[in-house]
């Protein structure tokens, strides 16, 4: 009569349950059924949600698109790499490269304003870990993310690549301004 | 092919020659494997301590790579199999069938770790366990884990093969044992999840030759996850299974109820298949909803289910400790229990470690909002010490205890030491794995080198609570990994000179199970009110509220991020 050996009753499926087990089921079932409903709830209550927005794209194109926006909004040049700095229109798309091993360009934007961010990767996967605000985004090579991004505190904001893409992961630090 | 069967004269069990050669021969390469990986642990903690920061980037990411895969893969993996073993032909009492093919299976697996390993050492497959693609290892990388991976199929039929012929030869009367049940659980899932990792493997194996000319980076990520989380649902069912057999080895502990139990395992089958998901929840791609349905495990089933054995296990001793007549107040039953005894408290610690670090921990990060917040950070592998080191590896050390006098017939050396490790191990496991989820918390990346980004202009200045976090993972990771090697120590110390025991009498005919006594005393009877086991209830009460508060904090702290949408 234990675990190790066969059940003792035949029928062990009738064994009635105790009190305590019957009890604890409905508990935690109660609790499972509440933090389902959370996660739906906070899509439509919440102002927290990945979108999902996303397309296939290719180096190239996207490299294009990047291009663009940063010939358009470039403010100023930052570091002695020259990296520029743009500063795109509230509500506008921007894009940011991933690429071993930095992030490009730097962004500003505006506090409680929302832009569109493109993501993708031109080579491995990156990890969009931004900080100190920890907000972390996967980011996989020919798939260009859409999120829209509503930064709510002013400052000066570090990303840091938190998926591992080779020697030189450690060092692969991006930027992000907020007015 | 003829064999014989011996009853250890210490358990009652009764080994079948071939399954104990294959039993022993498993647990050995895992053993071997875990010296291995705990030797490189020694490099990746002393690395991510800041102030020691010893390997240089390549060693560090070439070393993590194979500590990772040596730890999650062939330790635990090889141990599983000698698992199997026991919970088919030793419980069951009948031979292993096809003990040929269960040496093939083994064969493959070791040569398949042995290639693996060559492969990662030679430096050019530093592609961490997961080997996301376009980054590529050397062909032999993955020829070594599908070789590993199809020997471990192998010996999952040969499991499956044994319970035929348990039943074909009539060696148990009725249902097979709970612990059994467990077992196939996690085979049936093994299979699952071995065959989706067969279906990306050998794409990606055909990519590194060059005869497959792209395999796409978020497919791999989508099916390498069915077979990366679903083979940690294979270690769950098997260690829950451990945690059942050693409550009913150390206390006699009868299950609560065999249809709640087992059901709850039925949930892991139904259920646990869905995980790949919550690995993708900050990945372009998949949709809110299939997020939502696959990360909860359709409506949070299987978390369900784990709740429940956390509840019947505990609550199985405690029936069992009060029939024994430890029953004044709510605890005498757990005071009274065999602390000093290695395999009751390693398995204790497990169980607490896993549900209150482990799986809170877990849930949250499974949350499809809440995900975001951890994704990547060294959180994550806080998480997983916890769930596969405190889980899984302390409850095999348990499980080890009792088998060095039963299976392995020696003597234990140092009984004394022995009685120390699962506390040394555990606890500070306990403390390294919170440590670095408060590491995580502050933003510390997983797989990274240097916290200061190598003075990169752009770089995070992380505040000094995470180099303190940091620090302390180090000493806590030094300190675990000094009570893992206790571990290795006593049990291939034992294997080598501990005193030789009698291994008991001989048959050359099994000797079926007899039919299990009914108990004459209903469980309902105890307590007042048929409340049978009102301090794991209080305990568990315990656990709820942690967790509802943890899980609140987190939503708290959401709440308070950057607008997204
Ligand atoms: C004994 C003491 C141990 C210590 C001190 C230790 C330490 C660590 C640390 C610090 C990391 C994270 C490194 C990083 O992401 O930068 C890590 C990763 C990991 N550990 Fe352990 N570990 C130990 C035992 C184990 C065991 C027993 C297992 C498995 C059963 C295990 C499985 C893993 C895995 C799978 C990873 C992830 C590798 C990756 O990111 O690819 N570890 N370990
Ligand atoms: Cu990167
Ligand atoms: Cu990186």
């Amino acid at each position: 009569m234990s675990a190790i050996l066969p059940p003792a009753e035949r029928l062990w499926w009738k064994h009635p349950l105790d009190r305590v087990e019957g009890t604890w089921i409905v508990i935690a079932f109660v609790w499972c059924m509440i933090m389902f409903a959370m996660m739906v709830g906070w899509h439509i209550y919440g102002k927290q949600n990945l979108s999902t927005e996303t397309y296939k794209t290719t180096p190239e194109l996207f490299g294009k698109k990047a291009q663009d926006v940063v010939d358009k909004y470039t403010v100023r040049k930052e570091t002695d790499r020259e990296i520029p700095v743009v500063h795109p229109p509230p509500g506008s798309d921007v894009y940011l490269v991933a690429r071993l091993w930095d992030w490009w360009p730097i962004i500003e934007l505006e506090k409680d304003q929302t832009y569109k961010l493109h993501l993708t990767s031109m080579d491995y996967n990156h990890g969009f870990s931004l900080q100190p605000v920890n907000i972390n985004i996967q980011v996989v090579p020919g798939y260009e993310h859409v999120i829209k991004m509503t930064p709510n505190q002013a400052g000066t904001f570090s990303i840091v690549c938190n998926e591992f893409c080779g020697i030189g992961h450690a060092n692969m630090a991006g930027r992000i301004y907020v007015k | 092919m003829s064999t014989t069967y011996r009853t250890c004269p210490r358990s009652g069990l009764q080994f079948e020659l071939q399954a104990e050669r294959l039993m022993l021969a498993n647990a050995v390469a895992a053993v071997v494997f875990l010296l291995v990986g705990g030797i490189l642990a020694v490099g990746v903690v002393l690395t991510r301590w800041p102030a020691v920061h010893w390997l240089s980037a390549d060693a560090f990411y070439m070393v993590l790579t194979a500590h990772g895969i040596d730890m999650l893969i062939f330790w635990i993996i090889f141990f599983e199999m000698a698992v199997l073993y026991f919970c088919s032909s030793t419980l069951l009492r009948c031979r292993i069938a096809t003990p040929r093919m269960a040496w093939l299976g083994f064969a493959l697996m070791l040569i398949g770790a042995v290639t693996n390993n060559i492969a990662v050492f030679r430096g050019s497959s530093s592609v961490m366990m997961t080997s996301y693609v376009p980054m590529m290892a050397e062909p032999a990388f993955y020829l070594g884990l599908i070789l590993f991976a199809v020997g471990a199929l192998i010996g999952c039929f040969v499991f499956l093969g044994t319970l035929v012929v348990a039943k074909r030869e009539k060696t148990y009367q009725g249902s097979i044992p709970l612990v059994t049940f467990g077992a196939v659980t996690a085979t049936i899932i093994a299979v699952f999840t071995i065959t989706s990792g067969a279906i990306i493997l050998i794409p990606t194996f055909l990519m590194s030759v060059g005869i497959v000319k792209e395999v796409d980076p978020l497919v791999y990520r989508t099916i390498w996850w069915a077979f990366g989380h679903s083979s940690q649902q294979i270690n769950v069912a098997a260690h829950i299974s451990i945690w059942y057999a050693i409550a009913a080895i150390c206390f006699g502990a009868k299950p609560m109820s065999e249809r709640v139990s087992r059901g709850a395992f039925l949930l892991y089958i139904l259920f646990l298949q869905l995980a790949s998901a919550h690995h993708l929840l900050a990945d372009p791609g998949m949709s809110t909803e299939w997020k939502v349905v696959n990360t909860s495990y359709f409506m949070y089933f299987a978390v369900l289910a784990s709740m429940i054995h956390g509840l019947t296990i505990p609550g199985a001793i405690e029936v069992a400790q009060r029939e024994k007549g430890y029953t004044k107040g709510l605890f005498e039953w757990l005071r009274k229990a065999p602390w000093g005894n290695p395999v009751f408290s390693g398995m204790f610690i497990s169980l607490i470690g896993f549900g209150f670090l482990g799986g809170i921990s877990g849930v949250m990060m499974g949350t499809e909002q809440l995900n975001m917040l951890i994704h990547n950070t060294i959180y994550v592998p806080g998480h997983f010490h916890a769930t596969v080191v405190v889980g899984t590896t302390l409850s095999f050390m348990a499980l080890t205890y009792f088998l060095i006098p039963v299976l392995f017939k020696r003597e234990m050396i140092n009984p004394g030491l022995a009685k120390l490790q699962p506390y040394m191990f555990g606890l500070s496991m306990y403390f390294f794995c919170l440590v670095m989820m408060g590491a995580g918390t502050l933003g510390v990346a997983r797989r990274h080198w240097d916290m200061t980004m190598g003075g990169s202009p752009l770089a995070y200045e992380f505040p000094g609570a995470a180099y303190l976090m940091m620090g302390l993972v180090g000493i806590a990771g030094i300190a675990a990994i000094l009570g893992g090697a206790i571990y290795i120590y006593i049990t291939v110390g034992s294997l080598l000179w501990g005193k030789k025991l009698e291994p008991g009498v001989q048959t050359t005919q099994t000797i079926p199970l007899p039919k299990t006594p009914m108990p004459n005393v209903v469980i309902q009877s105890h307590g007042s009110s048929g409340f049978a086991a009102p301090g794991t209830f209080a305990l568990a009460m315990v656990f709820l509220v942690s967790f509802v508060l943890y899980y609140f904090i987190n939503w708290k702290y959401l709440s308070q991020v950057w607008g997204l949408s």
